[in-house]
């Protein structure tokens, strides 16, 4: 068991969202979150990469194996591709970039500044910093935002690879990206029930 | 840390950094301070000492909210703060580099500047000594209320309300030796207490600025 989540409550602007959710992700699985906006996908993901202490609940598993990305991908745009991506591979102590840029297509983009890319591929560069992390759970917040057709295949193409090694992914996404190994989970049945909350709280 | 410390300085010195801006800013208040004061060289090289500190001070506050501010908008510091690196490390690194961009090129521009302020001969090194000894204690107090105030629209304004009061013991005791050296009186004194406050801060506030760091990221 690679990860492993209990009984967790995730609170988003001092109300409580979801609660009780409880999940295991194994070595080269995939987990997709799914439910409506304001369900508390990003909310749920950021507690899973220890951005955000949970309410309640466990997280175990997680400590230094987590390579994260949100719906910003913490791109310098005065800084080119190449440099973007050794930065990110230099914190994690790694430095081989070029199966990220090929994965992701962006060997021809390679000495642009990132600030000159498109949506999209600002996308993919984000996306290939998980590439260079080394690390084994991608906790992905949709991952597919302003991506094309021909992008998401790349982007699944990486995600089976990375399975394939033994890696494994928690993402929330709507689209479905033909993973036929993941599965899926519905986050609305542990939507947490209205309550109020102790007087106390708003003071501490 | 030293990716991070070398891509910070990169990032500053590329177009649409801040390097120099404080830089500038220093520049036009040592320019013009003689002709608001007017022409009264005594005058001025008794408050030259003084001037020179405020101007330094007052061109590290300008530079303060670019410290952890643009890495939150583009997302890096949420990203850095899931790295294998102890977010202690990331402020001390970003503190560092603020101080390399902002406070020595200001103790290096300070003898030149000094000179458009009729700084007396025996000032002129007391004044880079304070500021070399001082200037770290601004880039880590700043870093500290730059990580209180990630995160805030418009937290600029909120940011130097918090950070002005704590940069005044560091402006009394640096303006202090620089006004002690001008007159040709001992500096033991003032220096010892800047020494003591910049090693201070620079060994508590890290942790400080890591705590308020975490809970803003939330």
């Amino acid at each position: 068991m690679v990860l492993t989540v209990r009984d967790l409550a995730v609170t988003r602007g001092g109300l409580a969202i979801l609660e009780g959710v409880s999940f295991d992700l194994k070595a080269g699985e995939a987990l997709v979150l799914r439910g409506p906006n304001g369900i508390g996908k990003t909310t749920l993901l950021r507690s899973v990469a220890g951005l955000q202490p949970p309410e309640g609940g466990t997280v175990t598993g997680a400590e230094d194996q987590i390579a994260y990305a949100a719906h910003s991908d913490g791109l310098k745009a005065m800084l080119s591709v190449t440099e973007n991506l050794k930065f990110w591979a230099s914190v994690f102590g790694l430095s081989d970039i070029e199966s990220a840029l090929v994965a992701f297509d962006l060997t021809e983009l390679r000495n642009r500044m990132a600030g000159t890319l498109s949506a999209g591929q600002k996308r993919r560069l984000g996306l290939a910093r998980l590439m260079v992390t080394g690390r084994p759970i991608w906790v992905l917040d949709e991952p597919t935002v302003s991506l094309d057709a021909a992008s998401v295949a790349l982007f699944a193409e990486a995600v089976r690879a990375h399975l394939q090694q033994g890696g494994s992914a928690l993402m929330a996404t709507h689209i479905d990206l033909g993973l036929d190994e993941a599965r899926v989970l519905d986050l609305t049945p542990f939507k947490a029930a209205p309550r109020t909350r102790q007087m106390d709280e708003a003071f501490l | 840390m030293r990716a991070l410390l070398l891509r910070d300085l990169m990032l500053a010195i590329r177009a649409g950094g801040g390097f120099g801006l404080g830089l500038a800013f220093f520049l036009i208040v040592t320019v013009l301070v003689p002709f608001g004061v007017g022409p009264q060289t005594e005058l001025l090289s008794r408050i030259a000492p003084g001037i020179l500190w405020i101007g330094a001070l007052l061109a590290c506050l300008l530079s303060l909210d670019r410290i952890l501010a643009l890495d939150w908008e583009d997302g890096s510091l949420d990203l850095l703060a899931t790295a294998p690196l102890p977010m202690e490390g990331i402020v001390t690194i970003k503190a560092l580099a603020h101080w390399i961009t902002t406070g020595l090129p200001l103790v290096l521009a300070a003898p030149v500047l000094g000179v458009l302020l009729s700084l007396p001969i025996p000032a002129y090194q007391w004044v880079v000594i304070s500021l070399a000894v001082g200037t770290p204690a601004l880039s880590v107090i700043g870093t500290f209320g730059a990580a209180l105030t990630v995160g805030l629209k418009r937290g600029g304004l909120l940011m130097s309300l918090l950070v002005l009061p704590l940069y005044v013991p560091t402006l009394i005791f640096g303006a202090e030796v620089a006004r002690r050296g001008a007159e040709g009186l001992t500096v033991q004194t003032p220096l010892l207490l800047l020494a003591g406050i910049s090693f201070g801060v620079i060994a508590l506030l890290p942790f400080a600025s890591a705590a308020v760091l975490r809970i803003n990221l939330r």
